[in-house]
């Protein structure tokens, strides 16, 4: 999942910040600087806490509301408190929410067939916002609909339900009728594999394996607002004002640890606020919270002033930059390395706020991630042939030798970012080492509304980009397999998420054998995984640059904030009495 | 007479100061601040007082949050004005934005004053359908307001640059910047041109040198062009204080000068970000375009007073 800004994100002095966990399951209201560290679910639901109207605020929307199109952590943090599937990921602390958890199914799935039939029981007595009751016609509807509305991981997650290959060949009418068997004398949802997924779980918890009703547009709902199952529903959406949450009336918890009932009785996310101003609004308590990357000269008084209502929190995520190796001069393996080995990672952590807030990486599955190893191959020191440990500092003087023998020096290069502010500093960065290497670099600053999708699309001829990406679900697959993998580049598609083109077929065997050996033996399969990280980053078709922390300021008036590296700040169990 | 006038000698006195320190940005950079202020260099060091410094320093205060850039040194020898959010020299990056502000300003203003005296000799002296075609043409550009028609042709030519007959203009070059802005301030000075032009062309001097036989070239450039030169030369300083003004806010929004170049338009939107900590890197730029736009304006009214006759009579007595 690609987050549409950055959060800026800090590591804070532990020892004097940390308060006590308030016995396991109950309220976390972490202060300052306290890594959330409570795990387990979450205390009971208590009324007496609940009302209140939730403002957040943010420079602009995340675009589409549709649940199974939109993949931003912008929005995904909402779809948590609104929409459910037949899975969710647990509502709980930190790594604890990478539990997956039955939602609207009953039970975890009966797996079958040597990993290929999966078979629920959607719960009874579920009803949609508008009235109307969950049944498993909606079901069977949704994971078409996956097809239907071209999502963005349609191909990536779930081009393993028989059927899907169809569906992602010709997505009007897409049915998966051998795909997902309903059943509606027994309530039961059978989906049957072509091969065993040790990752479907997961990737069944996502948003974008929702469940809508089978009237659901079949082409992406765009503003339109689509009914909801969980305890909020959409009342309003403007993406150039507002967008407004209110009580679902139909909700009733079902299961604490997948859908808690929520506390504040509306959500209101205004948009338009600049990222200094939503800073102010926080400090005010005229917001609870804000989206937006703080800025830089805003985090040293945050950080003094109102340091017990800053949270932070380590994340799965990198920051990096994809390189198209299909375009001049980056077709070139040695033009790539060289920036690979220009990139001072350090001055890149600068910007995003120092080492309280990021760190500096080379590996492409970010520390604390199944089949991570600490390893270098771009630094001082380093060499794809013998990594050093950790990245320590830029070798400049290789990486010009580089660009002098690879015949690419004197070459224009245009360098596309968001144009916030982080974003924007990062690339003038980005476009002065590259200045510095030998090539004519261009800054090319564009609306973060559009730029995510603007890189992937080929033929917008991106040569290289500044991108993120967080975790969808706990597995180094979400890493390597969606971001590299040639499944993941369809030339001239928005939603094409492999940006640098890269398609490695042996190493794409490699990645499923290593999905297949996940299923058997995880320790071997994290250990393959390892060494594909190493093959990829060998060629070099992304230089990653460093792995955020998560900061998030809230009001004084804010309470009961819980986190975890899944879905980040909890929106529903926030507190405002 | 304007060698007497004091507003015109202090506004000389400011705009040559000025433009001096711009031009001796490449000497500042290299031979007294020994920086490159167009590479970024956040993990430099510097010395003071015997003290090795971050250029941009961790908090250490509260929560350690946050990268600060040094603040002024008041040293010109190493970060007079201190350093921006990417490690650079404030004062030097702002001696060579001024180039680039003055550049642009200056040209920007020619090509102005140079296309506006031609439309407004040819409709004003031609009158008839060529008056007629020239004036709806300046009619068209005149009824966009000059910030959105300046921004709305930056935002489409930034990135793909403009190629228009014998004419091309790369992306990212600062010709860019100079046409926008010559072009969208013509009809302001071509009108009242056009206007003296028409006024001109009925006085006796000039029906005399018709009646005679003048070539209309003859009439133009020796009857009427020196009659309304007086009126030009006001506008030289007033439109180049203006076209100044008008990259720095295009620079500020970023479709003007380019990174890593710098304009004053570019140091005061690198300072936005850094105004609760560093608001010089803003207020510097921002101080430089008030002194040079003032100067300009008061050159430009001390040159009005004395090409007018009434005015000149009044300063005389």
């Amino acid at each position: 999942m690609r987050k549409r800004s950055i959060i800026l994100v800090s590591m804070l002095a532990t020892a004097t910040l940390l308060l006590s966990a308030c016995g396991g399951s109950s309220d976390s209201n972490s202060s300052a600087g306290s890594d959330t560290t409570t795990k387990g679910s979450f205390a009971a639901y208590d009324e007496t806490k609940a009302g209140g109207i939730l403002k957040f605020v943010a420079a602009g929307a995340g675009g589409t509301l549709d649940p199974k199109v939109n993949y931003t952590a912008q929005y995904w943090q909402l779809y948590q408190a609104s929409y459910d599937g037949l899975l969710a990921f647990k509502y709980a602390d930190d790594e604890g929410s990478f539990e997956v958890v039955p939602d609207l199914a009953e039970a975890l799935p009966e797996i079958t067939n040597d990993g290929k039939t999966l078979t629920f029981t959607l719960r009874k007595g579920i009803k949609f916002s508008d009235g109307t009751d969950v049944t498993v016609a909606d079901v069977k509807a949704s994971f078409e609909r996956i097809f239907t509305v071209s999502s963005p991981t349609a191909g990536g997650f779930y081009n393993g339900i028989v059927g899907a290959d169809a569906c992602l060949k010709k997505p009007a009418g897409c049915k998966l009728d051998a795909g997902v068997v309903v059943d509606p004398a027994t309530n039961s949802v059978v989906i049957n594999l072509i091969a065993p997924d040790e990752t479907i779980i997961s990737k069944l918890a996502v948003p974008h394996a929702v469940i809508n009703p089978a009237g659901s547009p079949t082409t992406d709902a765009g503003t339109t607002i689509i009914p909801t199952t969980g305890p909020y529903m959409y009342k309003s959406y403007d993406p150039n004002k507002s967008l407004i949450m209110v009580r679902n009336p139909y909700f009733k918890e079902w299961s604490h640890d997948a859908q808690p009932q929520g506390y504040p009785d509306e959500i209101h996310y205004t948009f338009g606020l600049t990222a200094t101003a939503q800073v102010t609004a926080v400090e005010n308590d005229q917001a609870n919270w804000g989206y937006d990357p703080i800025p830089s000269d805003r985090l040293n008084e945050i950080g003094t002033k109102y340091a017990d209502q800053v949270h932070v929190n380590p994340l799965t995520a990198m920051w990096y930059l994809p390189m198209n190796v299909n375009l001049a001069p980056f077709n070139n393996l040695k033009a790539r390395q060289a920036v690979n080995y220009a990139l001072d990672r350090a001055a890149m952590v600068k910007i995003f706020g120092g080492d309280k807030l990021a760190a500096p990486v080379c590996s492409f599955l970010p520390p604390g991630f199944p089949g991570h190893e600490d390893y270098c191959q771009y630094t001082v020191g380093g060499t794809p042939e013998a990594p050093a440990t950790a990245w320590t500092a830029p070798d400049l003087a290789k990486a010009k030798a580089l660009v002098e023998e690879s015949g690419t020096k004197g070459q224009a290069v245009g360098i596309v970012v968001s144009d916030d502010e982080v974003n924007k500093q990062m690339g003038e960065y980005i476009q002065s080492v590259l200045n510095q290497i030998g090539y004519k670099a261009t800054l090319k600053p564009i609306s973060g509304n559009i730029q995510f999708t603007y890189i992937q699309n080929t033929k917008n001829k991106v040569q290289i980009s500044l991108s993120q990406w967080y975790q969808d679900y706990p597995a180094a697959s979400d890493f390597l397999y969606i971001l590299l993998s040639c499944g993941s580049f369809t030339p001239g598609s928005d939603s094409s998420i492999n940006m640098a083109g890269y398609c490695n077929k042996a190493l794409d065997v490699k990645m499923q054998k290593a999905m297949d050996l996940g299923l058997t033996d995880p320790a071997a399969a994290n250990k393959l995984w390892a060494s594909i990280d190493k093959e990829v980053m060998a060629d070099a078709p992304v230089a990653v640059a460093f792995t955020p922390k998560q900061l998030d300021f809230i009001s004084k008036s804010t309470k009961n904030y819980h986190f975890s590296k899944q879905y980040k700040m909890f929106v529903s169990q926030i507190q405002l009495k | 007479m304007l060698s007497r006038d004091k507003r015109s000698w202090i506004s000389l006195g400011i705009l040559f100061t000025v433009l001096f320190l711009s031009l001796i940005a490449p000497l500042y950079a290299s031979s007294i601040a020994h920086t490159d202020p167009f590479v970024s260099t956040l993990n430099a060091t510097i010395n003071i007082n015997g003290e090795t410094k971050q250029v941009l320093e961790a908090s250490t205060e509260g929560l350690g949050l946050g990268v600060t850039p040094i603040g002024p040194t008041w040293n010109p020898s190493a970060y007079f004005l201190g350093a921006d959010n990417q490690g650079r020299d404030v004062a030097a990056r702002l001696l060579y934005g001024g180039q680039n502000t003055l550049f642009i300003g200056s040209c920007a203003a020619l090509l102005t004053i140079s296309l506006s005296l031609l439309i407004g000799l040819i409709a004003g002296y031609r009158r008839g359908i060529v008056d007629s075609i020239l004036s709806r043409m300046l009619d068209v550009i005149w009824a966009f307001p000059v910030y959105l028609l300046s921004i709305s042709l930056s935002v489409v030519l930034l990135t793909s640059g403009l190629s228009l007959g014998f004419i091309h203009i790369g992306a990212g070059s600062i010709a860019l910047p100079i046409f926008i802005i010559g072009i969208v301030y013509i009809p302001y000075v071509a009108r009242p041109i056009r206007g003296q032009v028409l006024a001109l062309r009925e006085r006796e001097f000039v029906r005399a040198a018709v009646g005679s036989g003048a070539k209309h070239s003859t009439i133009i450039f020796r009857e009427i062009l020196p009659n309304v030169m007086p009126s030009v030369l006001v506008f030289i300083p007033i439109m180049v204080a203006l076209a100044m003004l008008t990259e720095s806010a295009l620079s500020f929004l970023s479709i003007g000068v380019q990174p890593p170049s710098a304009s004053w338009g570019t140091i005061i939107n690198d300072g936005l970000a850094l105004l609760y900590t560093r608001p010089i890197v803003a207020l510097a730029p921002g101080l430089m375009i008030v002194l040079t736009a003032a100067s300009l304006n008061l050159y430009g009214d001390a040159v009005r007073d004395a090409l007018d006759p009434k005015t000149r009579g009044r300063g005389d007595s």
